[in-house]
């Protein structure tokens, strides 16, 4: 029984317009499991430690959702990420480590993350070759380029870089000022002409193409913003880490897509979350911290994260297909 | 004439005869660059390298080609675990031979059948599927390797894998060449292959004409599970014990010696023979750049930038504008 249009105009549920709140369901059982476990686990301090340490994967996530959307996939991330970790911690320290030296070798690092970004688009985008394989071997230009800025991992960086992201400013921890400049990026982008395209461009590509959207610089910028993104996941990291290491995110990579699967986006592109992605990545730091407070013994605590996260991929694949039908 | 002359054209342009070819132009490459290299028994080291690698594609192979966004990122699990669980079962001892290589295939069909069963059943996507698997299987190799001593290659099996074995070519080499002509068969031969076209190519018209899509979808990863086993076992034979996460560099390397071997990604189309010339050319492409004897840095960066280059050749996708 199908109604005319007229009549019962097409309802967007509150799901299909929110896709990250099953990801939020999953991040309160989360919460809750961890402060059963270890009511200390849900004091300020450990929130921010948790935070600190999360908040470059939530970057890299929110990165890897730009590209999704468009229903392409960028193996390149952690690469970038890790280039841009050392371009910065090697620049910061050949301009002398003052202030403006680490404030303009941020700004470079942006850049070329922006740039290595925009080289995936071109490859991928322009030489039309398969996301999956053409970013898996541009991450491995890019891991050539980070050795050859950094072959060993160690250089320090100017205390002044690590106690500001470690510090607090009127009392509030500072990476949570950057989590809100993260909420309002994610705000003010969904509100965008573009991330609409971006969309319609994931849905169908052809149909896309040929109501007139430039589908070829749609999925570019989506790269290009993805590698940007990817770069400030680095400056989080130098905060934390303190040092130079060129192979730092290598690992990331997979654990930025699995955080866009648990945010409540598809791979299949068109639709989505970039606050999902974020929280995904809180998924995945709530899920390894619970195994550690659950008491798991040292070696069994991979194994039970591996799980967890496999169920929780699962699960968030399930509960969102069955909201969207 | 004119005909003669697209028919070349034409078999210039398939992905085998483009890989063979580039495989003989490194080859006269690298001995160029550094005499000796393509001496027969360099060579046959490099063939045995790329063996390992060829068995994990196989498995790769028959998932990509099955479609519906196939791949298996969790092979490079199923080969590190098995390596450390052939090892220690076999504990240098020939005896240990035969549990160790039936623990292996067990072990990489049961991962290869949750796979399957997720990505059918409950209709996981399979990257995230075997994302999730691959999560698992890393865990479970640090509860394997902690506790038991790191095992032993049976002498046997390093004889098997690395000395002359018929003609002067080691086992692993005839193994491959065996696994070479079974999958040729198996897909050009069988209604299994048949079908495992018919899905990847369009599974809704598959089903419609009977084939139980589902049941040859997890039969794929349960193979691919037990090719990644089989070449965990191998890799113990190759490098005498095991180590850590041997298998971590299998699991993109063997989507890419598909994928150079004329199968995309999309599945449905390409074989197996694309495959071994694929993963042949890959391993031959960073030995070559093994023995330029540039550091690191460099070595990445042209590995990387070759690969995009080779990709040039392979299947690019359609144009919007058609």
């Amino acid at each position: 029984m199908s109604l005319p249009s007229h009549a019962m105009p097409h309802q967007r549920s509150v799901f299909e317009r929110f896709p990250f709140i099953p990801a939020l369901g999953i991040l309160a059982v989360l919460l809750l499991l961890n402060g059963i476990a270890e009511p200390n686990s849900m004091s300020f301090g450990a929130i921010t430690g948790l935070t600190k340490t999360y908040l470059a994967l939530m970057f890299l996530a929110v990165a890897q959702s730009l590209v999704v959307f468009s229903s392409d996939i960028d193996l390149s991330v952690g690469a970038i990420l890790s280039l841009v970790n050392v371009v910065v911690v090697v620049l910061i320290e050949r301009l002398g480590g003052g202030a403006d030296a680490v404030l303009l070798s941020c700004l470079v690092g942006v850049l070329v993350g922006t740039l290595a970004g925009v080289f995936n688009g071109f490859v991928v985008v322009g030489l039309r070759l398969q996301p999956i394989v053409a970013t898996f071997a541009t991450g491995i230009v890019f891991t050539g380029l980070a050795l050859w800025v950094l072959p060993v991992a160690g250089m320090p960086v100017p205390q002044s870089f690590w106690r500001t992201y470690g510090g607090r400013i009127c009392d509030i921890p500072f990476v949570f000022y950057v989590v809100a400049a993260l909420g309002l990026l994610i705000w003010l982008t969904v509100r965008t002409k573009y991330i609409i395209q971006l969309m319609a461009v994931g849905d169908n590509r052809l149909a896309a193409y040929q109501s007139g959207l430039p589908v070829t610089r749609i999925r570019i910028k989506a790269f290009a913003l993805c590698g940007m993104l990817s770069a400030v996941a680095a400056l989080c990291i130098i905060g934390d880490t303190a040092s130079g290491d060129p192979v730092v995110g290598n690992a990331m990579t997979l654990y930025s897509v699995a955080a866009v699967v648990l945010g409540g986006t598809a791979l299949s592109g068109g639709s989505g979350s970039m606050l999902g992605s974020a929280i995904g990545a809180l998924i995945i730091g709530l899920i390894n911290s619970f195994v550690f407070f659950a008491g798991v013994s040292s070696e069994w605590q991979n194994f039970a994260q591996g799980v967890a996260v496999l169920v929780a991929l699962m699960a968030g694949v399930l509960i969102t297909r069955r909201i969207s039908k | 004439m004119s005909g003669l002359s697209t028919s070349i054209a034409d078999l210039a342009r398939t992905p085998l005869v483009v890989a063979l070819g580039l495989i003989l132009a490194l080859l006269v490459l690298g001995e160029l660059l550094s005499p000796g290299f393509a001496s027969a028994s360099q060579i046959m080291r490099l063939l045995i390298v790329a063996s390992i690698l060829g068995v994990v594609a196989a498995g790769q192979n028959l998932v990509i080609l099955g479609g519906r966004e196939g791949i298996d990122l969790s092979v490079g699990g199923v080969v590190s675990l098995s390596a450390v669980i052939a090892g220690n079962m076999m504990q240098g001892s020939d005896a240990g031979i035969i549990p160790a290589i039936l623990a292996c295939l067990a072990t990489g069909a049961f991962f290869g059948l949750l796979n399957g069963l997720g990505v059918t059943l409950l209709r996981i996507p399979p990257l995230i599927m075997t994302l999730g698997m691959l999560g698992v299987l890393q865990g479970l190799l640090v509860v394997v390797r902690s506790g038991i001593p790191s095992g032993l290659a049976a002498p046997g099996l390093a004889r098997f894998v690395t000395q002359p074995f018929l003609f002067g070519v080691p086992g692993m080499i005839w193994l491959w060449g065996a696994i070479g002509v079974l999958m040729a068969l198996l897909l050009r031969r069988t209604l299994f292959g048949y079908r495992v076209y018919a899905i990847g190519s369009n599974e809704t018209a598959a089903r419609m004409a009977g084939v139980p899509a589902d049941l040859i979808r997890v039969s794929l990863f349960v193979f691919s599970g037990m090719f990644a086993a089989v070449a965990g076992f191998c890799i113990i034979g190759y490098s005498g014990s095991s180590f850590s996460n041997v298998g971590a560099q299998y699991m993109l390397a063997s989507i890419i010696a598909v994928v150079l071997g004329g199968t995309p990604l999309s599945g449905g189309k390409g074989g197996y023979t694309g495959t071994m010339a694929g993963a042949v050319l890959l391993i031959l492409l960073q030995s070559i750049l093994t023995t330029l004897n540039i550091e690191e840095a460099g070595r990445q960066f042209a590995f990387g930038a070759t690969l995009l280059v080779l990709m040039l050749f392979y299947g690019r996708g359609k144009a919007l504008r058609g």
